[in-house]
């Protein structure tokens, strides 16, 4: 007997949690969702850009340049929990073999490989003042340059692998092998002498006064609004070409069969 | 309104760089979605639709 499709909505799971990421029951759940989450991020952005520039001291030692750390951090935060979520997207993709775990995988490449760029960017553009260099190869800047490119990686795999079904398993396998990489980047400033100042979050609490972390709270808060909005459309729209994909496909064989079937 | 003083251009940069990435990827994510349900309407006009939404037009009728 043939089993139905994950990506149609025949045979939709009765199971609450298999229903909420079966594919049809998703574009219909997460459309509702959209609006409010632009919402969200758009007030989010609004007040932390607030406080950001109208709001927050300058740090007495780097003075106004304290202020690219509230576009820094937060696009170095997602850079790292957007791997995150890809690896826990892989092990659905070759654990359950998922079909919303795939679209997941896919849909935050794109996003983590910019907010990694932005990452970079910032950080050689507060490194100049700060410490009197664009790039230094210590173990944060380093990790973060070889995080990024095994996006680029990935990304370029996506493509590289359109349409076949094997694809999404062997991206996923290098995905999680590429996951090394995050305590690389998290435990680097604790592990080797670094350029890069250590976590501002330790053990007896935050290494920062108040009105210095409100406003990053909230940049981070916002962007991570982002990033979820970004990634919900986009796996809304991954379900869309597979659909589409599939129907295209479909229509040239029913055409093919019906020349052949016509023909001498 | 803060005055940046010497070191400016960095931080006007950095939120420039910032912005243009943010929007670029707002585009581009709005571009693939219309794009790919402006697909399915094609196909759709074609007469080329999934087996459920011929179903559920057959128990429609």
């Amino acid at each position: 007997m043939n089993k139905p499709s994950a990506m149609t909505d025949a045979g939709a799971p009765t199971n609450w949690f298999s229903r909420l990421a079966h594919p049809g029951v998703f574009l219909s759940w997460s459309r509702d969702w959209i609006i409010p989450l632009i919402a969200t991020t758009a007030i989010l952005f609004a007040i932390g850009l607030w406080y950001a520039f109208f709001n927050s001291p300058p740090d007495y030692q780097m003075g106004e340049t304290v202020r690219i750390m509230y576009i820094h951090v937060p696009n170095a935060w997602l850079s790292q929990m957007v791997y995150a979520l890809m690896a826990v997207s892989a092990i659905g993709t070759l654990v359950w073999r998922h079909p919303m775990a795939d679209v997941s995988m896919k849909a935050a490449a794109p996003l983590g490989a910019a907010f990694t760029a932005v990452a970079l960017f910032t950080g050689a553009l507060w490194g100049r003042p700060t410490w009197g260099t664009f790039w230094e190869w210590d173990g944060r800047m380093t990790s973060t340059l070889v995080l990024f490119l095994m996006y680029l990686g990935i990304v370029a795999l996506w493509r590289t692998f359109e349409g076949q079904p094997r694809g999404a398993r062997i991206i996923a396998v290098f995905t999680l092998v590429g996951a090394l990489n995050i305590p690389i980047i998290k435990f680097s400033v604790d592990w080797w002498n670094t350029l890069h100042q250590p976590s501002i979050i330790k053990a007896d609490g935050l290494s920062m006064p108040a009105s210095l972390y409100t406003p990053l709270l909230i940049m981070t808060l916002a962007f991570t609004a982002l990033f979820f909005t970004l990634h919900m459309v986009g796996m809304r729209t991954e379900i869309l070409r597979h659909r589409a994909n599939n129907l295209e496909r479909r229509h040239v064989s029913a055409q093919n069969r019906g020349t052949s079937g016509t023909g001498t | 309104m803060i005055d940046p003083g010497p070191h400016a251009i960095y931080i006007v940069s950095s939120y420039l760089g910032a912005a243009l990435v943010v929007l670029f990827l707002i585009v581009w994510t709005m571009f693939n979605a219309h794009r790919q349900k402006s697909r399915l309407e094609q196909l759709e006009k074609l007469g080329i639709r999934r087996q459920s939404a011929l179903t559920s037009t057959r128990e429609e009728e």
